[in-house]
């Protein structure tokens, strides 16, 4: 780890005025992969402005009917908050696909948008990386990159978000809201996260200075018919090969709304809209099921290692589509253990 | 002055690590301490605090040998820094029995032989009084999912399944429980030793 100093920061303003004033400061929320990631040298913040005195850790319902997240909330306390549980069951059960319990009582949900790629060459420093070092080449292209993305690559990068949480959230149409130097604003899920193109070094959209102060989940939250699968090399604690957030709304055996989202296959949280579009007004059916999956899957590309990806991921969503459906899943993701797709 | 001991002029005295003041409230002591701020809590304890029952295994956060209680929820103290805890309520697995009165899940872990090499055992023996605390698993799958941030290289692994269920006050065949888990108060984190449940000594 370098040199660097902490401040404890008393208030969401001062954090953000800290933050400006510091060349090369970072905020600390719970620290899980910040630490980590300066452990290996891979981040060298100058100062650290912790985020513990802020509050920010409510869980709260909105107006609107909608639930609030404070950005300070852990995972833990998110997954298991009695109206997440109820309401956004997706939410929960996507948070407690990931990490361990440990990592679960520090991580919170601010951070769990932040943390980074688990490229191995990305932790690497002693082989070229374009996400830590700008123009110096990708690794992975060519390399070992069976945990890779598939979707949404560019030639400078084929990293992947390692999140579960934030793949529900995509699904479920979260607002991310910030404080940064110009005020408050809100973020659309679905704009946070940025895909590589020719800039791999920018995970999302924050500008300078910006700090996640909470998350907003609308009202509806597909807690009639949801699946998280989540596929990896061993049933608990390891990243996602390929996870899916499925939600249905049903009217009969109907489909009158439809949520798509897919982890561990690109550099953000993979929603497809085009594919949601299918399913609507479609009789829930493993064929409707098939086309949806068709749809997402068309565009993607293996680098070799881990062109297994796409026909997994193409399974899985017809898998979880149809646990959606039929609400008849184990609660667990070693349901896929057990039948065929 | 020999040679040796010179400076050249044109080398910047090395800076010195920028520390702070810290009060770390542990096992229900606070403790005063003058540290860097990389420094972990995981340092702080074994380093600066002589508590070396807990362990450093990966120090990445993969392996939960350095696991502790914080407010009396299980983290990884390898992952945290010292100055992020001030204020908390810090628990080892000094705070959690002592040689003559042990804690339920130190006497269950000897009693079914849940460890060989016992490396991983403060880590596993905190992280099964967090999930004690969290109140969340009931059945055996439940409880293996829920130690899975605990990892033991000799692979005690059912026999430390076996020593929780026993404390957890569950059937051996991961039936759901039959009684309600043991009240959390009586060895809660942070609970002071008097206040922790009647144990007898094993004998």
């Amino acid at each position: 780890m370098n040199s660097f100093t902490f401040t404890q920061a008393p208030a969401v303003d001062a954090a953000v005025q800290e933050s400006v004033a510091h060349d090369g400061a970072a905020y600390i929320g719970g620290g899980t992969n910040l630490i980590d990631l300066m452990k290996e040298n891979v981040a060298r913040p100058t100062h650290l402005i912790g985020l513990k005195k802020l509050g920010l850790d409510a869980i709260e319902t909105l107006p609107d009917g909608g639930l609030r997240l404070g950005a300070l909330a852990t995972n833990a306390d998110t997954a298991w908050h009695p109206e997440v549980e109820k309401r956004y069951p997706l939410l929960s059960q996507a948070i407690l696909a990931g990490a361990s319990p440990q990592l679960r009582n520090m991580a919170t949900d601010g951070g769990n948008l932040m943390q980074r790629t688990r490229c191995y060459y990305f932790y690497d420093l002693a082989t070229p990386c374009n996400k830590r070092e700008p123009g110096s080449g990708c690794s992975a292209i060519g390399g070992y990159n069976r945990i890779h993305a598939i979707l949404g690559t560019s030639e400078q990068c084929i990293a992947t978000h390692p999140s579960d949480m934030c793949v529900a959230l995509a699904a479920l149409e979260a607002t991310v809201r910030v404080s940064g130097p110009h005020g408050e604003r809100t973020i659309p899920f679905e704009d946070f996260h940025r895909l590589p193109g020719t800039t791999p070094h920018l995970d999302n959209t924050l500008m300078p200075g910006e700090l996640i102060t909470g998350l907003d989940l609308p009202a509806q939250g597909f807690e009639k018919h949801f699946s998280y699968l989540k596929l990896r090399d061993r049933t608990s604690y390891a990243f996602a090969l390929v996870s899916v957030a499925a939600a249905l709304e049903l009217d009969g055996n109907t489909i009158t709304a439809a949520r798509l989202a897919l982890g561990g296959v690109a550099h953000k949280p993979w929603r497809d809209q085009a594919a949601e579009a299918l399913l609507v007004g479609q009789p829930a059916t493993v064929d409707t099921f098939r086309r949806a999956a068709a749809k997402v899957v068309e565009g993607a590309q293996g680098y070799g290692s881990n062109d297994f990806k796409i026909e997994l991921a193409r399974r899985a969503i017809v898998r979880a589509l149809k646990q959606a459906a039929e609400m008849n899943q184990e609660l667990d993701s070693n349901a896929f253990l057990n039948s065929n797709p | 002055m020999s040679p040796v001991t010179q400076v050249p002029a044109e080398r910047p005295p090395v800076a010195l690590a920028p520390t702070q003041p810290i009060t770390l409230h542990i096992n229900g002591q606070d403790h005063f301490l003058t540290i860097a701020p990389w420094t972990t809590l995981l340092d702080a304890l074994r380093e600066y605090l002589a508590l070396t029952g807990t362990k450093q295994g990966c120090d990445h956060g993969q392996c939960g040998a350095c696991t502790v209680l914080v407010d009396g929820k299980r983290i990884n103290s390898c992952l945290s820094l010292a100055v992020m805890q001030e204020g908390a309520d810090i628990q080892t697995i000094e705070g959690l029995g002592t040689e003559e009165n042990l804690h339920p899940l130190q006497q269950a872990f000897i009693d079914h032989d849940a460890f060989q090499c016992g490396y991983c055992t403060p880590g596993q023996i905190c992280s099964a009084q967090g999930l004690i605390n969290e109140g969340k698993a009931k059945t055996e799958d439940e409880v293996r999912e829920l130690m899975s941030g605990n990892i033991c290289r000799c692979g005690a692994y059912s026999n430390i399944l076996t020593a929780i269920m026993e404390v957890l006050g569950n059937k051996e065949d991961g039936a759901e429980v039959s009684n309600a888990p043991m009240p959390k108060q009586e060895w809660s984190a942070g609970a002071a030793r008097a206040e922790m449940g009647p144990v007898e000594p094993a004998k």
